[in-house]
């Protein structure tokens, strides 16, 4: 962090809420339907049609204000932000202006690999709107005119926007990665940004140190970005970008107007975007339409209690509870509630919080990954795995025989016991073990010379001889009878 | 307060409305009237009286989330000045310079 300027960067996340229909008429929200057949005269904006608020969305709206920590005023109202637009088939967008449903909450980040300190960052507010249609325009065909779908126009949103709090594109990236946990913990939104479920717009300037002082870059906001990863690019990009522009130009905030930039996924940059011109005045009024909302005390109290454990409570239960590291809380934590609950399962039926930690990570991680399932559909039930690990805990049998045992548990969806038998697998019980270690230390003299003398490595010739014999021995178990047989004086 | 011309001009051209010269002298001079009742009610105290939010005296109006049949396709398009097989046709919106 040698360069000569803070990054400034604040986020306005839009998330669609999970409800079947839209927030003041009854048509469909669902994804992928033909163009224009999800409409009705409330949505496209008909002379005299009325809306009427969702409740259910007003209620996602405020469980997430909720967990974002957010005050919760007692009165809310709606009001009319108009431009024209033709995906706006209304002129206008129904929005929260001066009284949202909520305001100063926060959100904790942190960063298991340390390249942050942990911190807080602001919420300014979290707010409901309504969510416009979809224009197209095919540039390539040379066509003049663009094709308006206003299936979206009316889908309900809450937009959240943070305070400029973030100081490096990967705090931005990690808000972003969290929000969006928090988002599927409290199953409010699918956050599916593929179907545009969740949208992101950076603001980002640069604080540059100069001897004169402090000079602040011209505010950006950054669109277009369709992926946690490309956000975080599009502002790396972007700081190189302003901070070579200023070195060119020496241009300061309030220079030139705020400008609007879109990720070019394709050349990796940032390029102008056309401003909706006199975007900054929006003449918002009171929606006369719609009615306001109250909220009281007791709701609220209702809400928070019905939250369920949140993310940063469950990452420090599991390290508390089964004594893994932050870094294996957070890796769990971030597959979902589902993972977790199988993870705890486990660690519970063995015994071992870490060994089930490293178990879900590698194995089931990796077979999940690679047969695009979910854990729910994991062939391998937790108390099935469970009585695997305590084999293997017990040195019955080897880490790399288990893992065979449990490819094959997923193949075949058979108990471990039944693996373990079909597969020739014996488990070597201690004293047949003992018996053994025994014979081979009275036909190898000269290695029990040599681990006499101090060279403890010499054994290892005994373990090599143990294995031809049995396949299924622990080398460990081996290494450590043998010793201490040859230390007894056998 | 009395309202200028720029501000009608700036007004007009956010409300994508096409004025004259002559009626752009017009809406000067209605407004600046309208405006000037607006500070005529300005003079009433109302340091006691709560801001109103909605002329009606009601609030916590919702319907519950459930989907109702839509506008078929041809209904909805039915009075687009120009569209073609699903959508309605309106000049480019291009959204990079
Ligand atoms: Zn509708």
């Amino acid at each position: 962090m040698s360069e000569p300027y803070t990054i400034i960067i604040g986020l306005e996340v839009h998330v669609q809420l999970d409800t079947r229909s839209k927030m003041f008429c009854g048509c469909s929200t669902a994804f992928g339907a033909p163009p224009n057949t999800q409409t009705c005269p409330v949505c496209i904006g008909m002379p005299g049609a009325l809306p009427v608020m969702n409740r259910r969305a007003f209620e996602l709206a405020l469980k997430t204000a909720v967990a974002l920590n957010c005050e919760i005023p007692r009165f809310t109202k709606w009001d009319r932000k108009n431009y024209y637009y033709p995906d706006l088939p209304k002129g206008y967008q129904i929005s929260q202006f001066d009284l949202p449903l909520s305001q100063d909450g926060y959100l904790p980040i942190s960063d298991p690999k340390g390249r942050f300190e942990p911190k807080r960052i602001g919420i300014i507010r979290a707010h409901l709107e309504e969510d416009a249609g979809k224009s197209m325009h095919d540039e390539a065909a040379g066509v003049a005119d663009s094709r308006i779908d206003l299936n979206r126009c009316g889908t309900p949103l809450l937009e959240i926007v943070s305070q400029p709090d973030m100081r490096s594109p990967a705090e931005a990236k990690a808000y972003l990665t969290e929000l969006k946990l928090l988002l599927n913990y409290l199953g409010v939104s699918d956050c599916n940004m593929q179907e545009g479920s969740l949208r992101v717009d950076a603001n980002i300037n640069l604080h540059i140190d100069t001897p004169e002082g402090t000079v602040a870059t011209p505010i950006v906001e950054v669109k277009n970005m369709n992926s946690f990863r490309a956000v975080e690019r599009a502002l790396e990009c972007e700081v190189r970008r302003q901070y070579e522009l200023w070195q060119q130009t020496g241009q300061k905030l309030g220079d030139v107007p705020k400008q609007t930039r879109g990720w070019d996924e394709a050349s990796q940059t940032t390029r102008p975007q056309r401003s909706k011109e006199e975007s900054s005045d929006y003449r918002y009024f009171p929606e006369p339409d719609l009615v306001p909302v109250t909220t009281t005390e007791e709701q609220v109290e209702r809400i928070r209690r019905s939250l369920g454990e949140l993310p940063a409570a469950l990452r420090s239960r599991l390290q508390e509870s089964y004594g893994i590291t932050p870094y294996d809380a957070d890796v769990l934590v971030n597959q979902g509630r589902n993972l977790v609950d199988y993870y705890i399962e486990l660690a519970e039926g063995c015994g071992d919080g870490k060994l089930a930690s490293n178990w879900v990570q590698q194995d089931v991680l990796r077979t999940l990954g690679e047969q695009q399932i979910e854990i729910a559909e994991f062939p391998a039930p937790a108390t099935a795995l469970a009585r695997l690990l305590d084999m293997v805990r017990a040195g019955k049998i080897t880490t790399s025989r288990g893992r065979e045992v449990l490819a094959e548990m997923i193949t075949s969806g058979k108990s471990a016991e039944e693996v373990i038998k079909d597969m020739g697998i014996e488990q070597v019980d201690d004293s047949a073990l003992q018996d053994l270690c025994r014979e081979l230390i009275e036909a190898s003299p000269k290695v029990v010379a040599q681990v006499k003398q101090g060279r403890q490595k010499a054994v290892g010739a005994l373990i090599g001889q143990a294995k031809k014999k049995n396949p299924n021995v622990n080398p460990a178990r081996v290494r450590e009878i043998c010793l201490e047989l040859i230390g007894n004086g056998h | 307060m009395a309202i200028s011309r720029e501000q009608i001009e700036k007004v007009s051209l956010l409300g994508r409305l096409l004025l004259s010269e002559e009626e752009l002298d017009k809406m000067t001079g209605q407004l600046g009237r309208i405006l000037g009742y607006v500070d005529l009610l300005a003079e009433v105290d109302t340091e006691q009286v709560e801001p109103m939010a909605h002329a009606l005296d009601v609030s916590d109006v919702f319907r519950d989330d459930e989907v109702r049949p839509s506008l078929d396709r041809e209904q909805a398009l039915a009075s687009a000045p120009n569209r073609d097989d699903e959508c309605y046709l309106v000049p480019a919106v291009l959204g990079e310079l």
